[in-house]
């Protein structure tokens, strides 16, 4: 009797946490396509079936396809700078010195405090009138008082902005991916290569780099995951605009489905992020089960 | 001209330093500004002839009292510590057990369904919320902060699992054989033997649970719409600000009480954190 109690334990315990991750998760992600492929509009109950309709109105809107090349843009550019960056702080961090644990937090702080905090902050130092970075750049006479950089307000410096407010908000956070990766190599393999007279750039290339190649790829998949679906960077600092030339597909979203109340466009703009989602998720699989074998 | 191996190392060390100096600046720059913006008086703050990085005029504390005075923060300050107490609680009671029985009664394909309950963690809100905002007003839920209590263990509950399943595993399971041949139940000993002894896994999980209901912006956002039902993470951003009109002393004053105690709280934990996001495949 007890050993077909012990049988059903494991599933009983397992249950209730499936169940409602599926109900909050699973469920809302088979409503999303039922939404996009119907007319579903806020405070209505009626449902047609409008085939691809939806997806076809969104196609074919402009603002929509400026949001599409964003996502790339802003996903691609940040996480070079963060691949790069994170790697030169990983380097610097991962020997034991004076003042390490001070420096850590120092450099975590844009990860661990509140996005949508960290970007208020930036709106007060990117201010069209007040901006810390143009008192600065008028004193040293690089800029005329006058003639200031908008730094939010022209379509291409707002888009570098975010792009760069977004890259120090993940930059901690891949840097400290990274830098367990770092420290977790063993000392001696780059210095035994060093004795066999290999250069610091050939042992960096050829020995050091192959070997952190898993934790690059954790961090860099973690690091596309929170860039391509975050809208709350752009949503603080820009809105979307100037006249939406910042939109993202989150962010578009959200003003189509939410703040329009066109629930199934809405939904039919946010699906376009399940493509990426479906070859990261596949990548991670593939990472963590190399982790599980070795 | 070969520079000696002492020569070396010296220069090795001094690149170090000034590459940590200039990116903690970089990267902390917005944290200092919040503090000295809290403390600067308004007339000093839109003097554009004053240098920014000094205090012309007296500090004042001003901002302070206006914040906590005059708008919600508090509000929003106990809004976000109950819904973080409360999606905790429902995380903790969810994940322990499941966590347990992924580690140690389901065997192989446990591990499987671990890393699929990972995976569901990487699932965003921003392609979720339409849909939800739907099953929230169904509920009768929305504008209230239980909205918020309901949906987000959907997003804690996964990476907590996980953690905690890596921190079961590293427990000798001779343990809880040995006490339940002394007639304990199974689930007996995972209650009273195995939780107990877990105890700092079980903080680093409040912790990360904790600093994810704050720092989360997009349900919170799409859920609640009145300002007095917000969290922190949406309240300062959003509702402080009036009309068209900021604040920036009281915005930034707000800014720092939200974000540093938070970043101290989660720098003590890190390393736990960054173990459950590499699978433990570095040590």
């Amino acid at each position: 009797m007890s050993r077909s109690r012990q049988r059903w334990l494991g599933p009983v315990m397992l249950l209730p946490a499936i169940v409602y991750v599926l109900a909050l998760v699973g469920v809302p992600f088979i409503l999303a396509f039922f939404y996009a492929v119907g007319d579903v509009k806020v405070g209505s109950t009626a449902y047609h079936f409008v085939g691809l309709q939806n997806f076809r109105s969104v196609l074919e809107n402009p603002t929509f396809r400026r949001a599409l090349r964003n996502s790339f843009v802003f996903t691609i550019i940040s996480q070079a700078l963060v691949m790069v960056g994170g790697n030169i702080l990983a380097l610097t961090l991962k020997d034991a010195f004076r003042g390490r644990r001070l420096f850590r937090f120092l450099i975590l702080l844009p990860w661990v405090a509140p996005v949508s905090i960290g970007s208020i902050g930036w709106k007060w130092i990117l201010d069209s009138l007040y901006s810390v970075i143009n008192w600065v750049l008028v004193s040293l006479h690089l800029v005329k008082p006058l003639d200031v950089p908008m730094w939010l307000g022209q379509p291409t410096l707002a888009m570098i902005s975010v792009i760069l407010v977004h890259t120090w908000h993940v930059l901690p956070f891949t840097t400290v991916i990274l830098l367990a990766g770092w420290t977790s190599i063993p000392r001696d393999i780059p210095e035994a290569a060093a004795v066999d007279g290999a250069g610091y750039f050939r042992t960096l290339f050829q020995i050091t780099l192959p070997m952190l190649l898993p934790i690059i790829n954790v961090a860099l998949l973690f690091g596309v995951i929170f860039t391509f679906t975050d809208m709350t960077v752009i949503y603080i600092l820009t809105r979307g605009g100037p006249y939406d030339t910042t939109q993202v597909l989150p962010s578009l979203a959200f003003f189509t489905g939410i703040l329009g109340s066109d629930l199934a466009e809405g939904a039919a703009i946010s699906l376009f992020l399940v493509p990426l989602l479906g070859v990261v998720a596949w990548l991670m699989l593939r990472t963590a089960h190399r982790a599980e074998v070795t | 001209m070969a520079l000696s191996r002492r020569g070396l190392r010296r220069l090795s060390r001094a690149v170090r330093w000034a590459v940590l100096v200039l990116f903690s600046i970089a990267l902390s720059f917005p944290f200092y500004w919040m503090l000295i913006t809290t403390f600067k008086r308004t007339t000093d703050l839109y003097n554009l002839k004053n240098n920014p990085f000094l205090f012309a005029e007296r500090p004042t504390l001003e901002h302070l009292r206006l914040l906590f005075g005059e708008t919600l923060f508090l509000r929003w300050l106990i809004n976000t510590t109950l819904a973080g107490a409360l999606v905790v609680l429902i995380t903790l009671v969810l994940a322990l057990p499941a966590a347990y029985a992924l580690a140690r009664l389901t065997g192989r394909w446990g591990e499987r369904l671990g890393i699929g309950i990972f995976l569901t963690y990487l699932v965003p809100p921003t392609l979720l919320f339409i849909p939800l905002s739907r099953v929230v007003a169904s509920l009768g839920l929305q504008d209230t902060i239980w909205s918020i209590v309901v949906v987000y263990p959907s997003f804690t509950i996964p990476f907590s699992t996980w953690l905690l399943m890596g921190f079961f595993k590293s427990i000798p399971p001779e343990l809880e054989d040995a006490a339940m041949v002394d007639g304990l139940t199974r689930f007996q000993a995972f209650a009273r033997l195995v939780v107990p002894i877990s105890l700092s896994g079980i903080l680093t999980v409040v912790i990360f649970t904790f600093t994810l209901v704050t720092q989360e912006f997009v349900y919170a956002l799409t859920f609640i719409s009145s300002a007095a039902h917000q969290t922190v993470g949406v309240g300062v951003p959003i509702y402080l600000v009036r009309g068209d009109v900021y604040y920036w002393g009281s915005l930034m004053a707000a800014c720092v009480i939200a974000s540093l105690p938070i970043g101290f709280l989660y720098n003590l934990f890190l390393d736990r954190f960054i173990a459950g996001f590499t699978f433990g495949s570095v040590k």
